[in-house]
Order: structure tokens, then sequence, then C-alpha cells
């Protein structure tokens, strides 16, 4: 019940916003920025009370909603889910924060952050493949609307890439759960859509489970985004606002990773360890491409958006090792990606704001004009590179361990990237900060204020905070972890079922429909 | 010398026909007495599908047949009969205003559209080819006169008339297509044709293919499918908007639930036969409409194209071809009832006399300026989309599910790309509303009634998406015939 209350408190504040008048924009804002704080806090409490010891789910609430189909409103929380929820109810709040320099329309856009919220939100917690879906989808609208609406220039076109690319893979997704659906009724003669049911009890044939996987695949590498299905990430965060762009590569993006380890590493053990390759050279392609392009780019803002493909990469790559370190590591990796990158855009949108450009040339020698931003920059990029001492350096050192056990070859790759990236941020920064203050434009440029350092100030924290101690952290998910990892383990499948269902499906669909319609 | 036997009739079974034909002559000979003021008659109408629906109810142990089995009152045709009166109603409620600011004056055009829910009644309960070709020509008469009734309009008088040739030579092929089942089966009677099929070899007879093929063509045309769905955008362009929203909802389910009842009764087992051809067409309807209505400025075009796409979907329930189906079908022209009664209702209200604003650039910028019609439509086009929390989603999901339930991957494969494809159109709206600035300043035509016809159809909508329940629960009773 708190769970749900929690989770549409958001949504709930976005409809009272709707009754304000629209001249009152200061109200405006500090009562999105109340609800989103008091989300924040509220949710802290799962942390507080977070059962670390199991892998069930907990806080979880079950009403049947459409009974004729056995779907019911399910949600809860486990290890996986648990961070995740906080950092959105966290980074909501920050880029509500972040947004009050928003010129037009502050109401509406205020309520499509809420609502954005709930979606997210909401993504995270559900266990029924219906209200997944239809929470994946919610999301999907107000983000859209925020960069169609207060982006920049080619705001639509990229809108509108961001909704088609995300509709293809859902959609696909879509009919996988369908097919999952009826695979289940005729498995174990209930119609139910209950994500906890279908893992537990459902058990796919591998070339089923291999095109099942593909959707499912579909979906989430499209959101991650994995190479080859990149290509609306730099759009979408080049036109997106700074607040935007924080939620999309904070949390948006994590959406993907969640998939992958919520549905289908549990649901297509079998597919997904035949898989591993497959994954692992297409994530250890973005890992290095998105960081040879980073290297390249004239434009901060690009230049961030690439390192996100490299980043999430090394999570895809962590997740797929299959064992503990690998799959701990790719969890903190996307908190850390969330703070990092996050606080990455939130420093290009404070540049922004004061010069009205995102170009590299433009810059050089801020480090003597904008100490402050330059120290928190620093920081924050130290950070990004994975900086021993710093959160990023846990998750890419978990991730190497894992994958290193799987194989010495994805390591030796993967660590090529965690090199580059040094490289295009440290060289970045470099070009920003130091060298000479030649630009007049640049002369004038004012340190950051109050609010700006506020809304740094507890990301930094957090950097450090991980990096110095994670363990608060990490043993949040160790149970779920070592469950999820049973789960993929060949030595679990079950050899003789696995047969059995082969001769089934070697049935023609007409016979194993005249069978599923008798009683 | 035989006495003529009285046919069985069961007029309790009938009633709602008889009541709707009363009020229909009723409300023409009042429109004599009447002056210019033809809001009465909407009235009085509206009170006709009220008493309609209600006397629907009055029949208890269904099925119920009549005049030799031709006719057929069951949960299915009874299901039917409240959406039609539902989309009529909604129709009247519209018209009352738009007929007065486009100075539309005729009151017949209140009978006729009382008219044309008959017919769609009558094909709803036919269980009889020459029943099935008795509705089809109600409804047809009185859709070709409606479409044409802005009489000094040219573009009305187009569609008037190039909905009413191409539907007669449609109305050609249907009848050719009945006559040759009937050479073939000996009967007009659905369940006698079926058993006439069954007793030939495997039902593999050359005629009764034939005129299955006939009979498809002929449907076809009448539910905007491609490729005979070339009248659909000029027609729904150039008809009068509330009558455009009636043809995309009423009659074309009226059309699908006699397609259901004819194929699923008549002629089941020369399935392999029909089914792959329905696919081609579903496949078609799909891409071409949704190809065609990415070109669309006019949003009464977009519109018409999305229905010919529509017709798509639903053409998949009837390649599944089981309970779920049939179901998925009646909750489909519910949801999809509400929803293009909404956006035609937003079309109206954003028009004015002399200026209909019909091109989607006008709707620029108007998300700033009428927020709540704004985002209405925009409810209504990503629920058109198959976009969550909306009744146009569970729609899909619904057929989608009937057709994976036996087994055909490929078909909602195609479809769900069809969907992404359909976003780009819907979005364009959204697009046009919510992220360009207003061009040239409007006054939408705030009418109550159309008003009111918004607001339920919103409320249909986020209500059949949220709380889809009691509704599928209804549509599974109708199926069980």
């Amino acid at each position: 019940m708190f769970l749900t209350f929690v989770t549409f408190l958001p949504l709930a504040g976005a409809l009272v916003l709707a009754l304000f008048p629209k001249k009152e924009e200061s109200a405006i804002k500090q009562f999105a920025l109340a609800v989103a704080v008091a989300d924040f806090l509220l949710s802290l409490v799962f942390y507080a009370k977070f059962d670390t010891g199991t892998h069930a789910m907990q806080f979880a609430q079950s009403i049947p909603w459409i009974q004729a189909w056995g779907i019911s409103y399910h949600v809860g929380m486990d290890g996986i889910s648990l961070l995740l929820y906080i950092m959105t109810t966290f980074l909501t709040a920050v880029a509500i924060l972040a947004s009050w320099n928003v010129k037009k329309h502050i109401k509406e856009y205020m309520m499509a952050m809420l609502a954005l919220s709930t979606g997210m939100l909401g993504v995270f917690i559900a266990l029924d493949f219906f209200l997944f879906y239809v929470f994946w989808e919610l999301q999907l609208v107000p983000m859209y609307v925020i960069i169609g609406v207060w982006g920049g220039p080619r705001r639509v076109y990229a809108a509108v890439k961001f909704f088609l690319y995300t509709a293809v893979g859902s959609l696909l997704m879509l009919v996988a759960i369908i097919v999952i659906y009826f695979l289940n009724f005729s498995e174990t003669g209930v119609y139910t859509t209950d994500i906890l049911y279908i893992t537990e009890h459902l058990n796919i044939p591998l070339d089923t489970q291999k095109w099942l996987f593909m959707a499912f695949f579909m979906a989430f590498a499209i959101k991650v985004p994995m190479f080859p299905f990149h290509t609306w990430l730099p759009d979408a965060h080049m036109e997106a606002p700074t607040a935007g762009s924080v939620i999309l590569a904070g949390v948006l993006l994590k959406m993907g990773t969640y998939g992958f380890l919520r549905f289908n590493l549990p649901l297509f053990p079998h597919a997904s360890n035949e898989f591993i390759p497959f994954i692992a050279i297409l994530s250890i392609i973005g890992i290095i491409y998105g960081a040879l392009v980073s290297l390249v780019q004239e434009d901060l803002k690009k230049l961030v958006a690439y390192s996100s493909v490299s980043h999430l990469g090394f999570v895809m790559l962590g997740i797929f090792a299959f064992n503990h370190y690998g799959i701990q590591g790719a969890l903190i990796q996307n908190i850390n990606h969330g703070l990092s990158t996050g606080a990455l855009f939130l420093l290009v949108g404070m540049i922004y704001d004061r010069r009205h450009t995102r170009l590299i040339k433009e810059f050089g020698g801020l480090a003597k004009q904008m100490p402050k931003f330059t120290i928190c920059f620093m920081i924050v990029a130290l950070s990004s590179i994975g900086l021993p001492g710093m959160n990023g350096f846990v998750g890419e050192f978990l991730i190497l361990l894992g994958i290193f056990q799987v194989n010495a070859m994805y390591a030796a790759f993967a660590t090529s990237g965690v090199i580059f990236a040094a490289c295009y941020i440290l060289w970045m920064f470099q070009r920003v900060m130091f060298m000479e203050l030649k630009n007049p434009k640049n002369q004038k440029l004012d340190d950051l204020n109050f609010r700006e350092l506020c809304l740094l100030a507890p990301i930094i924290l957090l950097i450090f905070w991980i990096g110095l101690y994670p363990k608060p952290f990490l043993k949040t998910f160790d149970a779920t972890v070592a469950h999820l990892i049973t789960q993929v383990d060949p030595n679990n499948f079950k050899p003789g079922k696995e047969l059995e269902r082969h001769a089934l499906l070697e049935e023609t669909p007409a016979q194993a429909k005249a069978g599923r319609r008798e009683p | 010398m035989n006495s003529i036997p009285a046919p069985d009739v069961d007029l309790i079974s009938l009633a709602p026909v008889l009541v709707l034909s009363v009020f229909g002559f009723g409300v023409l000979i009042l429109d004599l007495f009447i002056g210019k003021n033809k809001t009465l008659l909407v009235y009085i109408s509206l009170v006709g599908l009220l008493v309609t629906v209600v006397s629907t109810f009055a029949k208890q142990g269904l099925p119920a047949y009549s005049f030799s089995c031709g006719y057929v009152v069951d949960n299915l045709s009874v299901f039917f009969t409240v959406i039609f009166c539902f989309s009529s109603a909604l129709t009247l409620l519209l018209s009352d205003n738009y007929n007065r600011r486009e100075g539309i004056k005729t009151g017949e055009y209140y009978s006729l559209v009382l008219f044309c829910t008959v017919g769609m009644i009558l094909l709803a309960s036919a269980n009889n080819l020459i029943m099935v070709f008795l509705g089809i020509e109600i409804v047809s008469i009185c859709l070709y006169v409606l479409a044409g009734i802005r009489r000094d309009n040219l573009a009305s008088n187009e569609a008037a008339l190039k909905y009413f040739l191409l539907g007669a030579f449609a109305t050609g092929f249907l009848l050719y297509g009945m006559s040759l089942m009937y050479g073939s089966a000996g009967s007009t009677n659905l369940q006698k044709i079926a058993a006439a099929a069954a007793a030939t070899d495997n039902g593999l007879n050359a005629f009764m293919i034939l005129g299955v093929v006939l009979f498809i063509i002929g449907f076809g045309f009448k539910v905007a499918s491609v490729p005979f769905h070339m009248w659909a955008p000029d027609v729904y362009h150039g008809a009068p908007t509330p009558i455009t929203a009636f043809m995309a909802v009423g009659p074309k389910a009226a059309a699908f639930a006699a397609f259901f009842r004819v194929f699923i009764t008549a002629v089941p087992d020369l399935t392999s036969s029909w089914s792959l051809l329905i696919s081609i067409i579903a496949v078609l309807s799909m891409t071409i409409g949704n190809l065609g209505a990415i070109m669309q400025t006019n949003i009464k075009r977009l519109l018409a194209y999305s229905s010919v796409s529509h017709a798509g979907y639903i053409l998949i329930a009837l390649v599944a071809k089981n309970s779920m189906s049939t179901a998925s079908l009646l909750f489909y022209m519910l949801s999809y009832a509400f929803v293009i009664f909404g956006a035609f209702g937003i079309v109206i209200i954003l028009g004015r006399r002399g200026n209909e604003n019909l091109e989607i650039k006008n709707y620029a910028g108007l998300a700033y300026k009428h927020p709540v019609l704004a985002l209405s439509m925009a409810v209504f086009m990503l629920s058109l989309g198959g976009l969550p929390p909306f009744a146009g989603f569970v729609a899909k999901f619904y057929i989608f599910s009937a057709a994976l339930s036996e087994g055909h991957v490929l078909l909602v494969v195609i479809a769900v790309l069809n969907s992404v494809v359909s976003f780009y159109y819907y979005l364009k709206v959204i697009v046009y509303m919510y992220m360009q600035e207003a061009q040239d300043e409007f006054q939408p035509t705030l009418a109550p009634l159309s008003l009111l016809v918004v607001g339920i159809a919103v409320l249909g909508t986020v209500l059949l998406g949220v709380l889809p329940g009691p509704v599928i629960d209804l549509a599974q009773i109708a199926t069980l015939i």
C-alpha cells in the first residue's frame, strides 16, 4: 500500500498542479519541488525497512485488476529495484530543481516531470506483465513531450525519433508477452500475467526461448541503448532540456538494463546463456565505439551522450557475466552512471545557461573564471572515468573482475574502454577548463550560485560515499543477485523437462491448438 | 390448396427495430410541423434511441428466432444494438450544433440517422443472406443521402455521388456472391448453408468458394478495407463531420457484425480458403491505411486513412476466429466508438461557420489556448495508436491476444509494426498542438452538446483503458451464442 502511495504521489501532485493558475509560476515550481522531495524522503523508508537477507519481493501488494484475463495490479521490490527506485525519486527532485529557469509553459513542464516520475517508478516495481507494459509506455509520453516542447531547435525530430524507437521495441515485447501468456496457460492451465508466477512455473523450450529473448532484447537494447540501436540517444540528448537529459541518462536508460535483469535472465535462462557472446560483443563494440565517438565530439552534451553508450556497454557486460561480481558491479554501475552522467548533464546545462553554446572550442580557461564550477566538474568527470575512491571505480572494477572470470578476452577489450574514457574526458576537461582564457565572452561568467551548488552537493557526496564505502549499497542486492545467478546457472536447468517440451514443440501448430482446446 | 403459413414472428425480440422505425417515421412527420429550429427532432430521436436500448433488454431467453430463422436476437446482436444506438446518439448530439452552424436545415437528416440505425440492427441480427442484404441496403441508402446532405457544398456532393456509385457496384458483387452461395447450398439460411457446405466433398465447392470471395469483396468495400478503400478518404472528407464519425463507427461495426456472423456460422469449413484471403486484406489495409495517413494534411482525411488501417486490425480478429476474437471485436468497436466520436467531436468544436479548420496545421499551439481540448485530442490520438492506459491499447491487446492464441504470430508482428507507423501520424497531431506556436487566432465553437460528447468520449476512453474488466466480461457473455 505504501509502495503504491509513494509511486503515485508524483502523479497526484501533477493532477493537483493542474488546478494552479498559470501565472503563479513560483508557487508551481515550489509545489512541484516539494512533491518530488517528499517523494524522495518517503522512498528512503524502503531502504530503511528493506530486508537484505532475502530475494523475495518486499512491500508487495496485489489487487485483481482485469480478472477475466488474470491480470492483477501486483507491485513489489527486491534488491534489483530498490536502489533504482530511490535513485528515480532522487533524480526527479534534482531534475525539478534544475529546471528553475525554464521559461515557457512552466506548469505543463512540471506536470510532465511529475507524471514521468510515476511512470518510471512503476516500471521498477511492476510484477505483472500487463502492468509493467502500461508503466513502460506511460513514461514514454511525458518524456516525448519534455523533449518536444522544451527542447532545442531539432526537438520535434528528436522527440518523434525517441518515441518511435522505443515503440518498436516495446510493441515487439508486447507480442512476446502475449505469447508467454498463452504458453503459460498451456503449461500450467492458469491464465495469468503475474511475472513471479510465470518465472517460477514456466519452463520454455530453448527454440521458443530464443525468439522470446530476442523480442525482449529489442525492447531493452533500444532503451539501454546498445550498439547498433543507440542512434536515437544522441539526438534525444542534444535536444532535450537539461533536466530531461538528466532523467533520460539517469533513469530511462536503466529501465533497459533493469529489463534484462528482471525478464531476460530469469525467464529465458537457457537462451541467455546461448546469447552471451552475442551480447558481450555488442557491449564491447558499444564500449569502444561510444568512447571513440565521444573523443571527437565538438559539443559537450553530445560527448556526454556518447559516453553513456560506452558506460552502458559496461553495465550490459557485467550483467552477462552471470556471476556475483559482474551483476553486482552492473547494478552499482547503474547507480553510478545515473549520478555521474546526470551531474555531467547538469554541469553542461549550467554552462549552457550562461553562454548559450556547448561547443568545446568556445571555451578554455574557465578554471580561472569559475573555480567552484571547475572543481565540481573535475570531481564528476573523474568519477565518470572511474578514479579509485570514487563511485565509478567500484562499479567498473567489479564488472571487470566478473567478466575476467568468464572470458579474459572480453575483459581485455572492455578495459581499453576505461582508457579511452580517460582520454576523452580529460582532453575535454583540458580544453574547457585550462589553457588561456581567450574568448572575451567567457571573461564575465558568474560562478555557480547557491541553487546550483545545492543541486551538485548531494550528488558529489554520493560519489564519494559509494567510492569509499560501497557496502551499504552493495549489500542491498546480495541476496537477489545470488538468487538470479542460480536461476541462470546451466546446472539448474531441468534437462528432463526440456526434452519433453521439445517433443511438444514438434507438434504442428494445429495439433497443439487442438490439444489446447480440449479440456 | 395449402393455407399460407404465418411467419413465426417474435414481436418482443423485434421490438428495437419496430420502436426505432416508429420514431424514425414520427420524426419525419413531425419535421413538417415545426419551424426552422430542428433541435426538438434531436431530442425526440435521442428518446427513440433510449427506448430502443431499453426494449433491447425486454426479451428474456435468448436466442430468439423470427422469420423462419432469418432474424436472430442473441447476446451478440444485443451488444451490437447497444453500440449502434450509442453511436447514433453521439452522432445526433454532435449534429445539432454542427447543422445549425453549417446551415443544414433538413429535418430528414435525423430520421435518416434513425433508419440507418434500424438497418444496422438488422445486419447484426441477420441469420439469412436476404436479411443481410436488406440490412446493407437500408444502411447504405441512408448513408448515400446523409453524405450528400449539404446540397450546396461541392465536396459533399462529390462524396455522395462517389459513395453511391462505388457502393452500388460493391452491392452488385455482394449480391452475386450471395446468389452463388444460394445456388450452391440451396438455401439462404446461414445454418443450412453451413450444412450444405459440409455435405459436399470437404466443402470444396467451386461455386461456394467463388460466392464467398465475391462476398468478401462486397463486405471489404463496406468496411473500407484495402483494396476496396478508395472511396473512404473522399467520402469521409466530403460528408458532414458528424456523419463521417457515424460512418466510421456505426455502419462499420454493423458490417463487421454481419461479416463475422456469416463467416463463422455459414462457411466455417472453408476456413483454409478464406482466412488467407482475409489475412492478406488485413495486412494490406493496415499497411496502406497507415502509409496513406502519413501523407495527409487534413484531419478528416487522416482519420479516414486511419479508419482503413483499423479495419485491418479488426480483420485480424476475423482471421483468428474463436470466441475470444469475437469478444475482442465487440470490445474494439466499443472503444473505437468512444475514441472516434471524441476525435471528430474535437474537429467539430474547432471549426467555425465558413471555416472548418480542417488542416492539421490549424491546430498549432492549441495546447496553450485550450488546454483541455488539446489534452482530450491527445488522449484520442494516443488511444488510436494503442498506447496504455487508454481504451485503444486494451482493444489492440485483446485482438492480438485472440490472434496469438491461434498462432498467427506473423500477422500480429506485422500489426504491431504497423502500430509504430501509425504513431508517427497520430503524434503529428500532438506535435502541432503542443510543439508549434499558434499561427492564427481562432475561436472554437464551444457548444454544450458537442462538449458533452467529448466529455463522454474522454471518460469512456480512459475508463475502458484503466478498468476494462466489466466490459470484457460483458463481451465474453455476448459471444456465448
